[in-house]
């Protein structure tokens, strides 16, 4: 298990994979498979996809102690990068297909709309911990102040999920899904924060690696 | 040579355009009613659904309406596949592919409350009701999107003279059908059925207020409202109630199904208005299927000339 989590096959394949919504998008755009309003579908398909490798990301700790596979955090950053990544074509799907750039009513959007404030504010906070993704900034920050850097994401998390629950008609079944998910990933960080299980492996400050996918 | 007309062929006697497009679906289930007689069970029953469906059908439509906007037409397509029916699904794929299980004939209408006539009339009536005209109505959703359709229909006052309403009708309230059996995704939307819409009685008696029973020269599809819906275009199209079952007038104001889930965000009048936003999003623009830039919002949604003095006198912004 150990030498198959480490193999760079593995990572690539699992890279690929992330990308698969991406591509599947593309190729519903060659297809007429972008319903009536490909606009609408393409916004709210990457924002869908935004939250879920949100929760990805933050599910990878979870796992590595639930099932002792520490080594699953060689995924974790690249999962955290593919949610900046939909997070920005849903940000550019915004501001390009629906606003067309127009900056003062994109403003006035973030300004008067909550759910677009939260949404806005959830991408943000997700820039500097992309910036921050990389060996030498972990090495320049230090693995302590990194770390704190990047509970940003718990934030972000939150917002993200708020901003689809406000932005629904009546169908909260959905973001209510998220939030449950959600819920149990911050809840579980929680508890074992007060109640450390001492069989499971502590958990590492990431370290910098040379080699970087 | 001389083409005659069918005469008077009412819906039930037309091959369904589901079933001959279905046909492997129809023979499977052909072959499952034969297995099923086999297993003793009621025959009839399982018959009954798939020659009761229809959609497709031609309408004998009479003439265009002077109403009718000279825009260019969403197609048929768009019209079909992205739909807000959320008895059959939140998202707009979905009603194309699960109102299938809507039975839509035998159908009837309660018409009922301060009538003098109060009548149950059944989509063969109503077709006959009056002469079925094609009305190319704009119809803007309160999402901000719109879209460009051929109707087929008639004045809803035409219903309205018909059934002969007391002094004391003031408005006219819509319901939609709901069965849980043939609407099951309708427990994940998050409302309480049947969907209930109203309109003022003068609103309703305006002749742009359409009850429409065919878009595109056919029968409507289930996704659209099947076999009879309302049509109001000046206002947000969740106004506009699908499927009716019951029209019942009365002297108070009915409640409606999106003003009761959240009365902030949407009201009893929901005229499309370009100045009073949604608390969500912006009412200003929308975008028309099929174009890349939005457009500007027009005011009644481009139909102030008619509808523009039933509010007189009345504060829109207040009244939304």
């Amino acid at each position: 298990m150990r030498k198959l989590l480490l193999s760079n096959w593995t990572k690539a394949g699992v890279f690929l994979i992330c990308l698969l919504p991406f591509a599947v998008l593309g190729w519903r755009a060659l297809h007429h498979g972008l319903t009536a309003n490909p606009i609408e579908f393409i916004t709210h398909a990457t924002g869908d996809w935004t939250l879920r490798f949100i929760l990805v990301t933050l599910s990878v700790t979870p796992f590595r102690k639930l099932l002792g596979l520490p080594d699953l955090i060689r995924f974790r950053r690249m999962f955290g990068l593919f949610a900046f990544f939909y997070g920005c074509l849903h940000f550019t799907t915004y501001i390009w297909l629906d606003k067309f750039f127009d900056l003062k009513e994109v403003w006035k959007d973030i300004d008067k709309r909550p759910y677009i404030t939260l949404g806005f504010l959830a991408f943000v906070l997700m820039i500097p911990l992309a910036i921050t993704s990389t060996a030498g900034w972990i090495r320049r920050l230090g693995g302590r102040q990194w770390q704190v850097l990047h509970r940003l994401i718990y934030l972000t998390a939150i917002a993200g999920v708020v901003h689809y629950y406000w932005l629904v008609k009546s169908a909260i079944i959905r973001p209510l899904t998220y939030a449950a998910i959600l819920t149990v990933l911050l809840l579980w960080r929680i508890a074992s924060k007060f109640w450390p299980r001492p069989s499971a492996p502590a958990a590492i400050p990431p370290q910098p690696r040379k080699i970087q996918a | 040579m001389l083409i005659r007309k069918t005469p008077d062929l009412t819906y039930a006697d037309v091959t369904p355009k589901s079933v001959y497009l279905n046909r492997r679906k129809f023979l499977r289930n052909t072959g499952l009613v034969g297995a099923a007689a086999f297993a003793g069970r009621g025959l009839w029953e399982l018959v009954s659904p798939a020659s009761h469906v229809y959609a497709g059908t031609k309408l004998n439509v009479v003439s265009k309406s002077p109403s009718s906007t000279t825009e260019k037409q969403n197609t048929y397509d768009d019209v079909t596949h992205y739909n807000n029916y959320y008895e059959f699904g939140v998202d707009k794929t979905e009603p194309a592919k699960n109102a299938g299980s809507l039975k839509t004939y035998p159908w009837s209408v309660s018409v009922e409350g301060e009538v003098k006539k109060p009548r149950k009339i059944s989509i063969d009536e109503i077709l006959k009701m009056a002469p079925l005209e094609e009305r190319i109505y704009r119809h803007r959703c309160v999402e901000a999107w719109s879209i460009v359709v051929p109707w087929i229909g008639f004045s809803f006052s035409e219903l309205i003279k018909q059934v002969e309403p007391t002094p004391q009708a003031k408005y006219v309230a819509f319901e939609t059908f709901f069965d849980r059996q043939q609407m099951p995704q309708a427990k994940y939307a998050g409302i309480d059925f049947p969907y209930v819409e109203g309109l003022r009685l003068d609103e309703a008696m305006n002749p742009l207020t359409l009850l429409c029973v065919g878009m595109y020269g056919e029968t409507l599809p289930n996704q659209d409202g099947a076999p009879v819906r309302m049509v109001i275009p000046w206002k947000y199209g969740f106004k506009s109630a699908k499927s009716l079952v019951k029209i019942r007038f009365q002297k108070d104001l009915p409640p409606t199904t999106w003003n009761r889930l959240a009365s902030n965000e949407y009201g009893f009048y929901a005229n499309v208005n370009p100045h009073v936003d949604h608390p969500r999003w912006t009412q200003a623009k929308e975008r028309r299927l099929g174009e890349f830039f939005k457009r500007e919002t027009l005011m009644f949604n481009g139909y102030s000339d008619q509808v523009a003095s039933l509010y007189n006198g009345m504060d829109l912004k207040k009244y939304y």
